[in-house]
């Protein structure tokens, strides 16, 4: 191999090890959203579990309930700091989206900006959508 | 023997702990800022400095190895792949080594034979083969994959991508097939090393420990995403920082994170100057990347330097009287 390609191939591999560096530069970047608490949950304060725990393992505790309520038949949920919350991630004021409204700025601003996407809206629906 | 994959194993261990403790007691943005950048800068410098310095060393001759027919006379076969003549035909030997590591599907394995002949037998040993692509393509999966964490909004290849290897949606969150891949294949190719006696004996450290590292890396990074868990909004505001430079620290990204970033940083530093520079080396490889033409064309060697020569004629018209008086036979009789 002549030297030509080879430092054309170096180059091409410098270029492609630093494009996250340019990519952010010749692209708009979204920033990060800001979490914000809205409606219901603004006054009550008080959710399941801690903030960065429930940032954190929300997933899991989902899961959880999801299997504690079509196995179990077990509806409620008593949290640490003792309050008590419908095992529903959509019917209900007492469950996730009873509380957190805004299925927008709550589930997706987060889950669009680290590429999650969720198969919990396959079967259920978000209750602003229906009326 | 021992230390040759123990002395790896607790560096590994000692590296991670280092970060993990470190990121606790308040050195975040010493293991989550300064390391990345410098070790990003490292690999880079590392990786250009070593491909031009193969660039300089001399390969004067065609070397390339044959695993096929030569290109000879009209009526016998070439095998334009495996012994090529053409840049072309060496266009796809690279292509295939580069892409499907076909020099690593002729392994063979040499064993004696457990009859009473006791003769040495080579046999095919498509494993290491199997293992090794499986290895680098989960791999090479599991780094396209964090581009999520470096790219806001996401593109669609990452997020297509994502699909794919998460197919199976075993789970919650879904299982990634590269997840279950990387680490199998990592174990299989470091079982090799310790189970296989011929192979032991030939491992030294620098083959375990970029298993180990790898292991590490992978061993954390499932651990955060099946296991423990991680707040990955703040994680991917913590890397969008770095790569936009505009660095943050935010809070309870826990001493797991630092200790996954602190091994991959680790494994970037390291990298120009271990065996896994054997990514840049591929492409350079003399006995692969050379048409074998040297019948059909003339290589003269690049340095070759006017040598003073004396040629048989002048011989013989220096020593022509006294090769007649020998009564030796000359070509031109005065």
């Amino acid at each position: 191999m002549t030297n030509k390609w080879i430092v054309t191939g170096l180059a091409v591999f410098v270029l492609a090890v630093l494009s996250p560096f340019w990519f952010n530069m010749v692209t708009t970047t979204q920033a990060a959203p800001e979490p914000e608490l809205l409606g219901p949950a603004k006054e009550a304060r008080k959710c399941v579990l801690d903030k960065y725990e429930m940032r954190a393992n929300h997933m899991s505790l989902l899961d959880e309930w999801r299997d504690a309520v079509v196995r179990d038949a077990d509806r409620i949920y008593v949290a640490a700091n003792g309050k008590s919350f419908h095992m529903s991630l959509s019917t209900g004021e007492n469950s996730c989206l009873g509380c957190h409204e805004d299925k927008e700025k709550f589930c997706d601003s987060c889950h669009t900006y680290t590429s999650v996407n969720p198969y919990c809206w396959e079967c259920h629906t978000n209750p602003k959508e229906i009326e | 023997m021992t230390q040759k994959y123990l002395i790896p194993l607790t560096a590994v261990f000692l590296l991670f702990l280092v970060a993990y403790t470190g990121a606790g007691a308040g050195l975040g943005w010493f293991f989550g800022i300064v390391v990345p950048y410098l070790a990003v800068l490292a690999f880079l410098v590392g990786f250009v400095v070593k491909v031009m310095g193969w660039t300089a060393s001399a390969v004067p001759f065609r070397i390339p190895t044959t695993c096929g027919q030569q290109k000879s006379l009209p009526w016998i076969k070439q095998n334009p792949i495996d012994n090529p003549d053409t840049s072309s035909g060496v266009f796809v030997r690279m292509l295939l080594e580069i892409f499907a590591f076909r020099s690593l599907f002729r392994n063979t394995k040499a064993a004696f034979n457990r009859n009473a002949s006791n003769r040495i037998i080579y046999s095919w040993e498509i494993f290491l083969w199997v293992a090794a692509l499986a290895f680098h393509y989960a791999f090479l999966v599991v780094v396209l994959r964090h581009f999520r964490f470096f790219t806001a909004p996401v593109p669609g290849a990452v997020q297509f991508l994502e699909a794919l290897d998460g197919i199976v949606q075993v789970g919650l969150p879904g299982l990634f097939l590269s997840g279950v891949v990387l680490p199998a294949a990592a174990l299989f190719l470091l079982a090799r090393r310790l189970f296989d006696a011929k192979v032991k004996y030939m491992s030294r450290a620098s083959d375990y420990f970029p298993l180990f590292l790898i292991l590490g890396i992978a061993a954390t990074g499932i651990s955060m995403r099946y296991f423990t868990k991680v707040d990955v909004t703040g994680i991917k505001e913590m890397t969008m920082g770095l790569v936009t430079f505009s660095p943050v620290i935010p809070d309870g990204i826990g001493g797991l994170f630092y200790g996954h970033l602190f091994l991959v940083s680790i494994l970037f530093a390291y990298f120009p100057a271990s065996k896994l520079m054997h990514l840049g080396g591929v492409f350079l490889s003399p006995t692969r990347n050379m048409a074998n033409n040297t019948r059909a064309r003339r290589h003269i060697n690049p340095w070759n330097y006017d040598v003073p020569i004396h040629t048989y004629e002048e011989y013989e018209d220096h020593f022509r009287d006294k090769m007649i008086e020998a009564g030796l036979p000359v070509d031109k009789k005065e």
